[in-house]
């Protein structure tokens, strides 16, 4: 019976074999290993931030079936999903926690490929499209934060937007293709709702394909001290199946956690948005815009006779941009020299956001 | 082309083709911006006619508390309406001038407050405190029969 099967199983392999090539992709699967030293925890990451794409991906379509974008509807559709539909509440918890973990592991997976260098010389176009994932995962958070159209969302939304309009020259024409009009309304919700569930993803995927392609093309990057030992002491995992498996291990224990977040701390609803009400006292936004979010309230309203608000999106802009292009002005790495300026700024940047995150979590 | 120099039959040959690469890319762009023209277009959103509003009638001198606010639809903007310690009323736009939020009247500061960056304005409407980088737009406010009135200012 078991060599039955197994005739059976060779019989399809030569078939599908002699049609596209398995045994070339098997040959290249075999080859394909993963680093080994004090830091190879962090090149799970990445993996990390794949999966949660895929819960969301999967919990996403799920709200789909229920979820009604418009001003009127939104609101009690998301509340009847929490409250009347099966298991409603859990698909929804776990596609709000999904997505607090995906930006964190996101976030974490970045900042190790910067401390790593994992960024220079050939893998730039790697960096530049993880970038990019980087800012599609956030446009996904702020643009899926507004369509319960509670009160909290409807403010971020406001704010958030209103910073994007105070850009120079461009801001005003993308501040108005953003809300669909000058305000937020149940217009800017429908657009919300199309970036959300339909321009995000497409592009997302694109992007995720080539970042993906990439690093199969030129095999995962070798920090420069690694890069440095003689090659007998170059000690390395096999993909397949080692470090695959310790991955899907990985994956198993974020799912648990995961499972455990959205069953024991369900997501909240809060109250419906209405754009005739203060904003509540206490309003924060999510957590990864919240040092953005204190920097803002610590400004003054005029620095050097520009508007404070300015001169903030004026600094962020330029540390962003910096961040993006690091391929560009950190030349020493590509050298193969130490570049302290890079791991300084590294380090500072951690630190900002930490102090401004937690000044933000325990000031009103 | 090799290193023997081109005959005149060859430069001729080339200024076509530029020629024709030129035309080519152009109609291209011109194709393109006729594509792209209508979806720019399609995005902008038309403008949608404003209610115009001149004033709005809140209700009797009495219905609101003394050293409270509230907001009120104005057309299709909030108004922010305060009946100060001495019974006066006083109005301005809700809209916070620093990043869009809707203001509040705070008793305990007796001054108006906006909750999401911690924005603070005085019962004229002038920045006290924080980020907000102008005043908030002072409304009118008379009373006719004892009915409390919120009128848009002569600008």
């Amino acid at each position: 019976m078991a060599a039955d099967n197994k005739k059976k199983k060779n019989k399809l392999f030569s078939w599908l074999d002699e049609r596209y090539n398995l045994s070339g992709l098997i040959e290249f699967a075999k080859k394909k290993s993963v680093p080994k030293f004090r830091e190879t925890i962090w090149y799970y990451f990445g993996g990390i931030a794949l999966l949660l794409f895929v819960v969301q991906v999967i919990s996403g379509i799920l709200l789909l079936m229920y979820y009604k974008g418009t001003e009127d509807l939104a609101f009690e559709s998301v509340h009847f999903i929490s409250t009347k539909v099966s298991f409603g509440w859990l698909i929804r918890s776990i596609h709000s926690w999904s997505a607090n973990l995906m930006v964190l592991s996101v976030f974490i997976h970045m900042f190790s490929v910067y401390f790593l260098k994992g960024f220079r010389k050939p893998r730039e176009l790697t960096w530049y499209t993880g970038f990019g994932l980087l800012a599609i995962s956030m446009a996904f958070g702020f643009s899926g934060y507004l369509l319960p159209w509670n009160e909290l969302a409807f403010f971020a939304t406001k704010v958030g937007t209103d910073i994007v309009g105070e850009v120079p020259l461009i801001g005003e024409p993308i501040l108005i293709l953003l809300r669909g009009g000058e305000d937020v309304t149940g217009a800017t919700l429908s657009r919300f709702f199309g970036f959300h569930v339909a321009i995000f993803p497409g592009i997302f995927v694109i992007l995720l394909t080539l970042h993906l392609l990439m690093i199969q093309r030129q095999g995962i990057a070798e920090p420069e001290d690694y890069k440095k030992l003689p090659a007998n002491e170059k000690k390395t995992i096999p993909f397949f199946p080692n470090f695959a498996m310790r991955e899907l291990l990985i994956w198993l224990i974020v799912i648990n956690i995961l499972a455990i977040l959205a069953v024991f701390f369900p997501w909240e609803l809060g109250t419906k948005a209405d754009p005739f009400a203060s904003a509540p006292v206490g309003i924060k936004p999510e957590w990864y815009f919240l040092f953005m979010f204190q920097v803002f309230k610590f400004l003054p309203g005029e620095i050097l006779f520009l508007p404070g608000e300015f001169v903030g999106i004026l600094l962020f802009g330029v540390g962003i941009l910096l961040w993006a292009i690091v391929p560009v002005w950190d030349k020493k790495t590509a050298k193969g020299e130490k570049n302290m300026i890079l791991t300084y700024f590294g380090i500072f940047v951690i630190i900002f956001i930490i102090v401004f995150t937690i000044l933000g979590f325990i000031l009103e | 082309m090799n290193n023997h120099s081109e005959s005149p039959n060859q430069i001729n040959k080339t200024k076509r083709r530029d020629f024709l690469n030129i035309l080519l890319s152009g109609g291209f762009i011109a194709w393109l911006g006729a594509l792209l023209f209508p979806v720019f277009k399609y995005l902008d959103p038309p403008k949608v006619e404003e209610v115009k509003v001149s004033n709005v009638k809140i209700g009797a001198v009495e219905d609101m508390e003394k050293d409270s606010g509230k907001i009120i639809k104005f057309g299709n903007k909030p108004v922010i309406v305060i009946r100060k310690q001495n019974g006066e009323y006083i109005a301005f736009g809700a809209v916070c001038t620093h990043l869009d939020c809707i203001v509040q009247y705070r008793k305990d500061y007796g001054q108006i407050y906006c909750a999401c960056h911690n924005g603070r304005y005085d019962l004229n409407g002038r920045v006290a405190s924080g980020p907000p980088p102008a005043p908030l737009q002072k409304y009118g406010v008379t009373i006719k029969d004892n009915e409390v009135i919120v009128f848009q200012e002569a600008t």
